[in-house]
């Protein structure tokens, strides 16, 4: 601790350079999530065999279209994050390891605008 | 990290195989496990939006993939490995305070979290399916 600078100190981002980030972005989109999970629980079961204009009419409401866009924002920054630990444990060889947690990135990044594009298809769309 | 290059065929230290399992360390397995399913999952929600989004006939398709019993044993997994994966950041979040880190708080929350991802799993299965009259 004696050779680090003040400055190092106080931007307190460690060996690492990225400080607490990945660990208070797990933590803090993990408590959305209980909510926002919660909510997609509830809203998969009440339209588990419901008709297509149901489903359709449902999706497209306002109340629903939000909470579903931010379970998947949240998710899926969630989810990336515990990939990428994952990744980092597993896949020891460097070349490797980054070609996984790109991968990985893209993987989520498609899954998320298959998502919000469908949502916000339903909601402003036809 | 350094790459560690192996010349020499050394001895490893015990790994997995050789310890009698405890159940702190199988809900961290589990934990692992279900967040991995859960991610690859997330496929499963997107199919269901972009189908509705497409039109009436992927609607149909993948509806009935989901209705298929094989679709809803896919789906009760992905339900469990939810439940159980939220329960277990729960106790996760707890532990993050410097709470119930003594061994027996730490065993009596694992168990926690299985039998309650187990049952309420099971509950919220048997309430939707009975509101529907399937039951």
């Amino acid at each position: 601790m004696a050779y680090r600078t003040p400055l190092a100190r106080v931007r307190g981002l460690g060996s690492a350079r990225a400080g607490a980030e990945h660990f208070w972005r797990q933590r803090l989109t993990a408590v959305a999530n209980i909510f926002l999970a919660s909510f997609l629980i509830w809203l998969v079961a009440t339209l588990a065999g419901a008709d297509y204009a149901t489903v359709k009419g449902t999706l497209a409401k306002p109340q629903i279209a939000i909470p579903l866009l931010l379970l998947v924002v949240s998710g899926l920054v969630h989810m990336r994050l515990g990939m990428q630990v994952i990744i980092e444990d597993y896949v020891h060889s460097e070349g490797h390891k980054i070609a996984a947690l790109m991968l990985s990135s893209f993987f989520t990044f498609a899954v998320g605008l298959v998502c919000v594009f469908a949502v916000l298809k339903l909601s402003f769309g036809a | 990290m350094a790459e560690a290059r192996q010349t020499v065929e050394r001895p490893l230290s015990p790994h997995l195989s050789i310890y009698k399992p405890l159940i702190n360390m199988v809900m961290s397995i589990l934990h692992r496990l279900t967040g991995a399913a859960l991610y690859f999952g997330t496929l499963l929600l997107a199919a269901w939006l972009i189908a509705t989004a497409m039109g009436e006939v992927p609607f149909t398709y993948v509806n009935a993939l989901f209705a298929h019993p094989v679709g809803q044993l896919v789906l009760f997994g992905y339900s469990w490995a939810l439940v159980h994966h939220m329960l277990g950041g729960i106790r996760h979040l707890i532990w993050d305070t410097g709470r119930g880190l003594q061994i027996w708080q730490v065993n009596a929350l694992c168990w926690l979290t299985i039998l309650c991802s187990i049952s309420l799993t099971v509950a919220l299965w048997a309430v939707g399916l009975a509101l529907r009259g399937q039951l």
